[in-house]
């Protein structure tokens, strides 16, 4: 059940994948207008994480509610987005995509239609290039006019995959900046995840730290504690705060931590 | 004006029926190739159609045995062989690959012992050699009427899934998550397919009606940056190479003193050609450097001497 402000709402819920055990009891709702940063390590379960809100995976255990509506009133931006040169497709064909994609026939020109993928174009600052092929985009170019195809329906919620890897800092910062205006303007909520929480630490309302198939969930300075994520990880970890960044490091000599850091290259990447 | 006509169109070109009859077969078999085929060439399909192209001249071949209409032998089993690929159900590309390669096999055996019946029962090789590689001057007037609705069912069904199977062509999530039945759509588009690669087959031959799918869209996507203008340069190329090839099949009699090179031979060749002059065009115009960002060389070599 959902209460009135909560647009998503996932309880005690588990996830296996071809019979092996992938997330354990995670536990948290989203708010109307919320942003939620979905951070862990590569394998540490967000892409199944979000499949599941999607409905493309179901939960072995425990339930994933969205307000009324449902999948449809859902905005979605894949990590793996390959995308072939060739395509015959310019940046506003995508974005138009977004809005009647699904529908049957061909759509015939109309004004109306135009003027609001040229709204969103303008939204997400892709207009220079709305009418370049999406193949021959970079990589920040290409992130925009996909986050322009996923809030033209105007869902409630918003889900993207990865958005920030393989940027530099500064499409990162403007992406951020970007996703955080766009849900304020449109009252989406936003369910991003990465692996680096650090580019997100003034926009996130809330996370949800993913480790070991489980969530440590709640406001930042609530989880991203010493002791929450020592718990989370099962050995000691320390939470360091240094210029304005956060670095999750295992303590030095801890036997199973050194293994756990080698899966973990985001948590090796943030010690010097 | 007439001189210049009768230069490059050998007499009696547009009294012939058989020329006709072939320009309006291969005509709509070019249409729908050509539009059909920018769908299979995006989604990474072309084996796939190259693959109903072979089994559906089982379907050739079984027609020609029972001595009906091959048209609906090629459309029987090349359905049948679009359904029964899409319906395995493929965790990875390269089983789906596997899936295909194993029913084009399956089916060109089955081609093979057809055609062999076809030679002992009737004792010409006439049949082998039209359903492989066609004979559009000999195709019966009578069969218009069929192929002309198939190519209408074909260009109906293209432009009911026209959205739903480009946004699941670029990616099937994006898709599903609109709602899209992302494995009914792929079902849908392979069965238009099939479509397609029969009406092909009976104008160039089922082998060669690859050549008439691909081959034009791979143009056309070398051209155009929106879809709707890929579908619709695919199609006039693919009717002008349909058209030239059957001119210079009919001119080619003269030429080679009354034996002629088969239409679906000048076809390909025509599209081969088309191929390769726009991907060289291409190529070369990105083989030339910016002008701003052009060094020197000459110059630093000049300092360097001096
Ligand atoms: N189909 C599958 N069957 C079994 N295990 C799977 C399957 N797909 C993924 N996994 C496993 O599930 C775990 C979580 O994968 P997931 O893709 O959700 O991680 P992620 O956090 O998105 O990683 P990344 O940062 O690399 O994108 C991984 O250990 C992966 O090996
Ligand atoms: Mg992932």
């Amino acid at each position: 059940m959902l209460t009135r402000s909560e647009v998503l709402a996932v309880r005690q819920a588990s996830v296996s994948l071809s019979g092996h055990p992938i997330l354990k009891d995670i536990d948290f709702a989203l708010n109307a207008g919320e942003f939620c940063g979905l951070i862990g390590a590569n394998g540490s379960g967000k892409t199944t994480l979000l499949r599941t809100v999607l409905g493309f995976v179901m939960p072995t255990s425990g339930s994933v509610t969205m307000e009324a509506g449902g999948r449809a009133s859902i905005g979605y931006v894949p990590q793996k987005f390959i995308l072939d040169p060739y395509m015959p497709m310019r940046a506003r064909d995508l974005v138009a995509l977004g809005l009647d994609g699904n529908r049957l026939g061909v759509p015939l020109p109309s004004r109306g239609r135009r003027r609001k993928v040229d709204e969103m174009l303008e939204a997400v600052e892709a207009t220079p290039f709305a009418d370049q092929r999406i193949g021959s985009l970079s990589g920040g170019q290409q992130q925009r006019v996909l986050i322009a195809h996923a809030l033209i329906r105007r869902p409630r919620l918003l889900l993207l995959d990865e958005p920030l890897a393989n940027l530099d800092i500064r499409s990162v910062a403007g992406i951020v900046a970007l996703l955080r205006r766009v849900s304020r303007e449109l009252q989406t909520t936003v369910l991003l995840s990465a692996h680096d929480m650090n580019p997100l630490l003034s926009v996130m309302d809330r996370i949800v730290y993913l480790a070991h198939g489980r969530a440590a969930t709640g406001a930042i300075d609530a989880v991203v504690r010493t002791e929450v994520l020592s718990r989370l990880y099962g050995y000691h970890i320390d939470v360091v705060r240094v210029h304005g960044r956060v670095l999750v490091v295992a303590a030095e000599g801890e036997g199973d931590a050194q293994t756990a850091i080698q899966r973990d290259p985001v948590h090796v990447a943030q010690v010097p | 004006m007439t001189t210049l006509l009768s230069l490059v169109v050998a007499p009696g070109f547009f009294a012939s029926e058989p020329v006709r009859t072939a320009a309006v077969i291969g005509g709509a078999a070019a249409i729908v190739s050509g539009v059909v085929g920018v769908f299979t060439v995006i989604r990474g399909q072309s084996f796939a159609g190259h693959a109903l192209a072979d089994v559906s001249s089982a379907g050739g071949a079984g027609a020609f045995l029972l001595g009906i209409n091959p048209l609906s032998g090629f459309l029987l089993m090349g359905v049948l062989a679009a359904t029964s690929m899409e319906l395995v159900r493929v965790d990875r590309p390269s089983e789906r690959d596997l899936v295909t390669g194993i029913v084009t096999g399956a089916g060109l055996g089955v081609a093979a012992l057809l055609l062999y019946l076809n030679v002992t029962t009737s004792s010409t090789t006439g049949a082998a050699v039209t359903i492989m590689f066609g004979s559009m001057f000999t195709i019966s007037a009578s069969i218009v009427p069929l192929a002309i609705a198939v190519g209408l069912a074909a260009l109906s069904a293209m432009g009911v899934l026209y959205r739903p199977l480009l946004l699941s062509s670029l990616d099937p999530n994006l898709a599903a998550v609109q709602g899209v039945p992302v494995r009914l759509i792929g079902l849908l588009h392979l069965i238009v397919v099939a479509l397609a690669v029969a009406l092909s087959a009976i104008t160039v031959g089922a082998i060669l009606s690859t050549a008439l799918l691909i081959g034009p869209a791979a143009i056309a996507l070398n051209l155009a940056k929106r879809p709707s203008v890929a579908i619709f340069l695919a199609a006039v190329i693919g009717v002008a190479a349909t058209w030239g090839g059957i001119l210079l099949a009919y001119d080619s009699y003269e030429w080679t003193g009354g034996h002629g090179w088969p239409v679906s031979f000048c076809i390909v060749a025509l599209i081969f050609a088309a191929y390769v002059v726009v991907a060289e065009i291409r190529l070369g115009s990105r083989r030339q450097p910016e002008p701003g960002l052009k060094p020197r060389p000459r110059e630093g070599r000049a300092t360097t001497a001096g």
